[in-house]
């Protein structure tokens, strides 16, 4: 590596302002949907107004007739090539996982599932053309929870599966070989605190709507997508249709965010590949915010029963969980796997000495889950972190200072966990210190006494959360332990250009992340170009052959340990280029502040651009010297990378309405070595902003009969700048040893924290009324709820005076 | 999402907008600023023949004096009523109400009158019409006709106007000697009220002499709380008297549930929020 | 059909539109101006804000038929014709107000539509003058520190210098510790 001290200015750390804002801060962006071509034709899906129902009729023929209409076509049409979606996660060997047709054929098993399309010359027509389907459903009885859906005689999700159990995946410290057993831990304890909580249902709600655009024209079938996935999507097009994968090309455009909920290949890119095939011209399908809401994937939604056994001086002995998670009607891809991230997270930053982790996956008449921001990680974190401030408010104990008690110190790294996982780096106590320095802690906990004291009507509550994810998804041994379908490498590659400009393709694929930003600073450095020079390209499968995509927070912690060995290796075959140049011995050069230079005489120097051009002309190479300096590289983490943090929110509670106002947020977060320090707090600010709305505002629901009642942005409320705090953040910074750039990995660090630490500040306000829980999202009238029925139920003492 | 087909029609006078009106027959839609019909059409809950504007009617946007009252044209925006001096000197109700409506495009669309036929009861403009006992000014083929606050709204989304006739404007009583003010509770900021109160409060010294109470989102129409109104009626201007008519405010109200809130907790929360209105807009002091 | 005329970004257009089109639909499709996009079908994300007649509106929310004789500006006629961005564009990118950046063109003439009727807000103004814009990316901060030093360039004062950045021109973000700082506002 560089260390500059006279050469070009370092980039790794400097906040550098983003390269992808000139397009789209003036409107010159590629977005899916912007793009038309010469006789595309225009989709409109229709969907199943029911949640459970047996297709009895099904006729297109009336919309064939509609004005404008080239084609349509029911899933029974399609039923021999549509194919079936996959699911690249079945957790267990004996995970159910159902047919999953894109277009349903005889049943249709949520609201939203398509059932028929329509292409039209133009989108109203095809609209319009919907109307004339014919259609008619036998109903089919309906079940939503978890819990009705495993008990006896339950309607079956599936008929043909016999059960709504999808699988049951365990893990006990004892079988592990790393800890104890909990039973004994909770016989012996002299505290046990159980809880249950509800991860409610959310709606990942990226801003750009999903969009897919098929030409079939050319000689390979080219597909551009608003995916976070398009060389995945590539693979299982390829799988799924019997299309060889050569054929196939995929694009992610401009992509206006993820979140998870664009980890996903959809019925919607089957279907629209299926018209473009039968058509044999360009289609494109942008779906309705409705669409999105209704039928794309949800995240969460699991019951997590939580048993934490303790002695009375605060060490905890035992972790028990036991989890149902709802699949939904389907398994999308990663929908089984995203609960089991989270098992290896319930121990958190803790030296717990016994763990037992059970989950069972659930079908329901509701649409999939699967991935969203942390995928199974702010679950994890939530339960334990809600659970400990509960342990602590039970031994009346500082929630600090319990969480103390039971932390990895700084100087035990690296740390074998009760649940496998050796976490490599991290400084909690720093971390946690200037996180109480910046909030004023001390002070805050003076004004609650205070206010508790004078029974104000606005009582002020703390919350804590100190937490550690696994980021840079994912040594591919450990996914292949886990029965996931792929690998979790990442691969980079590196043109350098005769004239010295560098082309930097990546296997990530980002869609808000800045990846052209932070990727030019890291080759700039690496090869000592100017951060102008570097072009980023990514997203499409013909100029970027090779990748695994964005999401778990893997971009930077594998992708970019690919990109500094992609550099190294064109460093490296342009040393004897360079001592060609300088008529010196190779190994008489270090490559430093940019330039190769002769050890003793740095005045004569050649860099990249100079090696470049020689290989362009190829005029005067040592002999045996490939004319070259491309090279490329895949790296495979041998390990995660675990960022951590420490994140405080002061919340006032109105006690007689149940409104909670956050009065302060602060969060300092250790994400190792930063690339640009304003990126990584700007996915800060967004990951603590989601996490904030999953705890007071966001949740997908649905009525009785399998109906979303949360379908639009009327009433699924995704916060809006009033509804959020200016929030403090701050870094230490712990490099990670693994990586070659000392980073981790913050995209999801945000979300993950800061769920629990609202909860805990609004319980934590309302302790003195007896209220041990407030179930999320915390709207007003739960926390109203949670105290009258504390009241109710309260012993003597309880009531404010 | 694209609304199903209609015809339009683009009156520039009232006269004309009514003739169009009974040309298009029961199945027409009219169109003020759009900002809720335009959402139903799109998601084709709405599906006119036709949509008459009246975006082209000059006559119908402006406030006007009109001695005790200010009249307001229907088609004038929401942001004209929060920028007009007159709205914001005599009805300063009418101005903080609008403040809460939505949003900053929304309102730069969205017109008063449109906002009071659409009739819904979880919009903030019905009870503030109702609190200030506006008059109704309709136009229909028989004429010109003006209809109370009161008797306006009818039922969910459904008024007092026959499919023939257009509100032309809203006369709004000045109240000299009123306080008012406008509570709104809400989940987030773009959210429709879980429950709003607004209250016109008269004071005599240590007395309230009279209020006037609506409530937003406590039934099928606003509704007045005639209980509270009747318990400050002549009651010392304190907390203690103000708690107690408060307490009356979900009296002849049925409030809905849905994802946001409880039938129950909206009640509850109508109680609260009285209290706070009326503090607010008679200047009685609270505790915490 | 109707026919309407619209000067859009300057430029003038005649068109026979059907009345059910949508504004942001004519912009983008017969228009092609793609630079405003649609992200919802409620009125609510704002991410099709325009200004029409000087003012922010909700262009997914207008007919084509009811936009007739205005004049409409959206994102991709800001900037000046040497490329020159207008402030707020200046400041979205100086102070990474944008990540995915699907809600930037709204967000941004919208923040340009509050500038034109508070010149100064405070930063509660500002939040409460983008409650019609959502973003799923930022948690709003950096948007409305950028409208907050958009204002300020436009009131023509000179920025509060901040902590060095690797050149004058995109300064931003200190590279240790915002947090004093931010203790302190």
């Amino acid at each position: 590596m560089t260390t500059a001290e006279a050469g070009p200015t370092p980039q790794v750390g400097a906040a550098r302002s983003r390269k992808e804002d000139a397009r789209l801060i003036t409107g010159r962006t590629m977005w899916t949907e912007n793009i038309t071509l010469p006789g595309m034709l225009h989709l409109a899906i229709l969907r199943s107004p029911m949640a459970h129902a047996r297709i009895t009729h099904l006729d297109v023929g009336p919309a064939l007739e509609a004005p404008g209409v080239i084609a349509a076509f029911s899933g029974r049409d399609v039923a021999d090539v549509q194919g079936s979606m996959p699911c690249a996660w079945p957790v267990t060997e004996d995970t159910v996982v159902p047919d999953y047709p894109p277009l349903a054929v005889d049943e249709v098993r949520h609201t939203g599932e398509p059932v028929a399309v329509v292409a039209a010359r133009d989108r109203a027509s095809a609209m319009d053309a919907l109307e004339a389907i014919e259609v008619d459903y036998e109903p089919l009885p309906v079940v939503l929870g978890m819990e009705e859906a495993l008990a006896e005689n339950a309607p079956l999700v599936h008929g043909d599966q016999g059960t709504n159990k999808c699988y049951t995946w365990t893990f006990d410290s004892v079988q592990a070989g790393t800890g104890g057993d909990v039973a004994a831990a909770e016989a012996d304890a002299e505290v046990v605190v159980k809880r249950r909580y509800t991860q409610q249902r959310l709606i990942p709600a990226f801003m750009e709507p999903r969009s897919v655009v098929v030409d079939p024209t050319g000689d390979q079938i080219t597909m551009w997508s608003a995916t976070q996935i398009p060389h995945i999507l590539r693979l299982m097009l390829a799988m799924v249709t019997g299309i060889p994968e050569h054929k196939v090309r995929v694009v992610a455009p401009d992509v206006g965010g993820g979140f998870g909920g664009k980890l996903q290949v959809t019925p919607e890119e089957f279907i629209a590949f299926v018209a473009a095939q039968r058509t044999g011209r360009p289609v494109k399908y942008t779906e309705s915010r409705s669409d999105t809401m209704m039928s794309g994937h949800h995240g969460r939604d699991q019951i997590q029963d939580v048993t934490l056994s303790a002695r009375r001086d605060g060490t905890v002995t035992g972790l028990s969980i036991r989890l149902l998670a709802n699949m939904g009607a389907y398994l999308g891809i990663v929908t089984p796997g995203v609960p089991i991230l989270g098992a290896f997270m319930y121990n958190a930053i803790y030296k717990f000495p016994a763990y037992r982790f059970e989950c069972t996956g659930v079908f329901t008449n509701t649409t999939k889950t699967d991935a969203y921001r942390g995928a199974g990680r702010p679950e994890a974190t939530f339960a334990i972190e809600r659970a400990m401030d509960e342990l602590a408010a039970e031994l009346d104990m500082d929630p600090i200072e319990l969480r103390r008690r039971n932390w990895i110190k700084h100087e035990e790294f690296p740390f074998t966990t009760v649940a496998t996982l050796t976490y490599d780096s991290g400084n909690y106590e720093a971390a946690t210190d200037r996180a109480m320095e910046l909030f004023g802690y001390d002070a805050l906990r003076r004004e609650q006494a205070e206010r508790r004291r004078s029974g104000d009507r606005v009582q002020l509550g703390i919350g804590v959360s100190t937490y550690t994810e696994m980021c840079g998804l994912a040594p591919s041994r450990v996914l292949g332990s886990l029965r996931y379908g792929a690998g979790g490498w990442e691969n980079a590659s590196v043109r350098v250009l005769p004239t010295g400009k560098v082309e930097v393709i990546t296997g990530t694929s980002p869609h808000g992340q800045s990846h052209e930003t932070a990727w030019s600073q890291i080759a700039a450095d690496q090869l000592g170009v100017a951060f102008e020079d570097v072009e980023v390209l990514h997203g499409d499968t013909r100029t970027s052959p090779k990748g695994l995509d964005t999401y778990g927070s893997r971009s930077l912690a594998v992708g970019g340990a690919a990109l500094v060995h992609a550099c190294e290796r064109v460093v490296e075959k342009a040393r004897p280029i360079a001592a060609h140049l300088l008529e010196c011995d190779p190994a008489d050069l270090e490559f430093t502040d940019g330039a190769f230079r002769v050890r003793g005489t740095p005045e004569a120097a050649k860099t990249i651009a100079d090696c470049s051009l020689a290989v362009f002309t190829s005029h005067d190479l040592p002999e045996g010297v490939e004319p070259s300096l491309d090279s490329d590289a895949t790296y495979d983490p041998a390990n995660f990378s675990f960022p951590h943090g420490t994140h405080l929110c002061a919340t006032e509670v109105d006690t007689e309405t149940g409104r909670v106002r956050i009065r302060s947020y602060v969060a300092v977060d250790d994400v190792g070595r930063v690339v640009n320090p304003t990126i990584v707090e700007g996915q800060l600010h967004g990951g603590i902003a989601q996490g904030i709305a999953q705890a007071l505002y966001e949740e997908a629901s649905y009525d009785n009969d399998g109906n979303l009642l949360t379908g639009s942005f009327v009433d699924y409320l995704v916060p809006g700048a009033p509804d959020l705090p200016h929030m403090v953040t701050d870094r230490t910074e712990t490099p990670a040893p693994d990586h070659p750039l000392g980073a981790k990995g913050v995209g999801e660090a945000g979300t993950i924290a800061s769920t629990p630490a609202v909860v805990n500040a609004i319980v934590d306000a309302l302790r003195p009324y007896g209220v041990t829980d407030v179930p999320m999202p915390c709207m007003p009238e739960r926390v109203w709820r949670a105290i009258r029925d504390a009241r109710e139920g309260a012993p003597e003492g309880s009531e404010r005076s | 999402m694209i609304p199903a087909q209609f015809e339009y029609a683009r009156p520039s006078s009232v006269q004309e907008a009514v003739r169009a009106l009974a040309e298009a027959g029961e199945d027409a839609k009219v169109l003020a600023g759009g900002q809720s019909l335009i959402p139903m059409l799109r998601m084709r809950l709405a599906v006119p023949s036709t949509v008459i504007d009246l975006g082209g009617v000059s006559d119908m946007r402006g406030v006007r004096d009109d001695g005790d009252a200010l009249a307001i044209g229907a088609m004038t925006t929401y942001a004209d009523v929060i920028r007009d001096p007159m709205v914001r000197e005599h009805a300063p109700l009418v101005v903080q109400a609008t403040e809460t409506v939505a949003d900053r495009q929304v309102r730069h669309m969205g017109t008063f009158g449109g906002a009071l036929a659409h009739a819904d009861p979880a919009g903030d403009m019905p009870s503030v019409a109702l609190a200030l006992d506006m008059m109704f000014d309709i136009e229909g083929p028989g004429g010109r006709r003006a209809v109370p606050a009161g008797e306006f709204f009818v039922d969910y989304f459904t008024s007092a106007l026959s499919p023939d006739e257009i509100l032309v404007s809203v006369r709004v009583p000045k109240l000299p000697g009123w306080g008012t003010h406008y509570e709104k509770f809400n989940r987030v900021a773009q959210a429709w009220a879980i429950v709003g109160v607004a209250a016109a409060v008269r004071r005599s010294g240590d007395t309230i002499e009279k209020a006037r109470i609506a409530l937003t989102n406590m039934g099928p129409t606003p509704v007045r709380a005639r209980g509270v109104e009747e318990a400050l009626a002549g009651a010392p201007a304190t907390a203690e008297a103000l708690a107690s008519a408060a307490a009356r405010a979900d009296e002849g109200t049925a409030p809905t549930g849905d994802v946001s809130a409880s039938s129950e907790y909206r009640s509850y929360l109508a109680t609260v929020l009285t209290r706070r209105a009326v503090a607010a807009a008679a200047g009685i002091p609270q505790d915490g | 059909m109707s026919r309407i005329s619209l000067k859009v970004d300057g430029v003038r257009y005649d068109d026979d539109v059907d009345p059910r089109t949508l504004l942001v639909h004519h912009l983008r499709e017969h228009l092609g101006k793609v630079g405003t996009v649609v992200g919802c079908d409620t009125t609510n994300c704002g991410a099709c804000t325009v200004l029409m007649g000087g003012k922010s509106v909700k262009s997914c929310t207008v007919l084509a038929a009811q936009a007739d004789g205005q004049e409409i500006e959206t994102v991709e006629g800001l900037a000046g014709k040497d490329g020159s961005l207008h402030p707020v564009q200046q400041a979205f990118h100086d102070s990474h107000a944008l990540q995915c950046g699907y809600c930037t063109p709204g967000m941004i003439m919208a923040a340009v539509d509050l500038l034109a009727e508070n010149p100064e807000p405070t930063d509660d103004e500002v939040r409460e003058g983008l409650e019609g814009n959502l973003c799923r990316c930022t948690g709003y901060q950096n948007i409305v520190r950028a409208v907050q030093d958009a204002a300020a360039v436009m009131r023509a004062e000179v920025p509060a210098p901040r902590d060095a950045g690797t050149e004058p021109m995109e300064g931003t973000r200190g590279t240790t510790s915002p947090a004093a700082e931010e203790v302190a506002r």
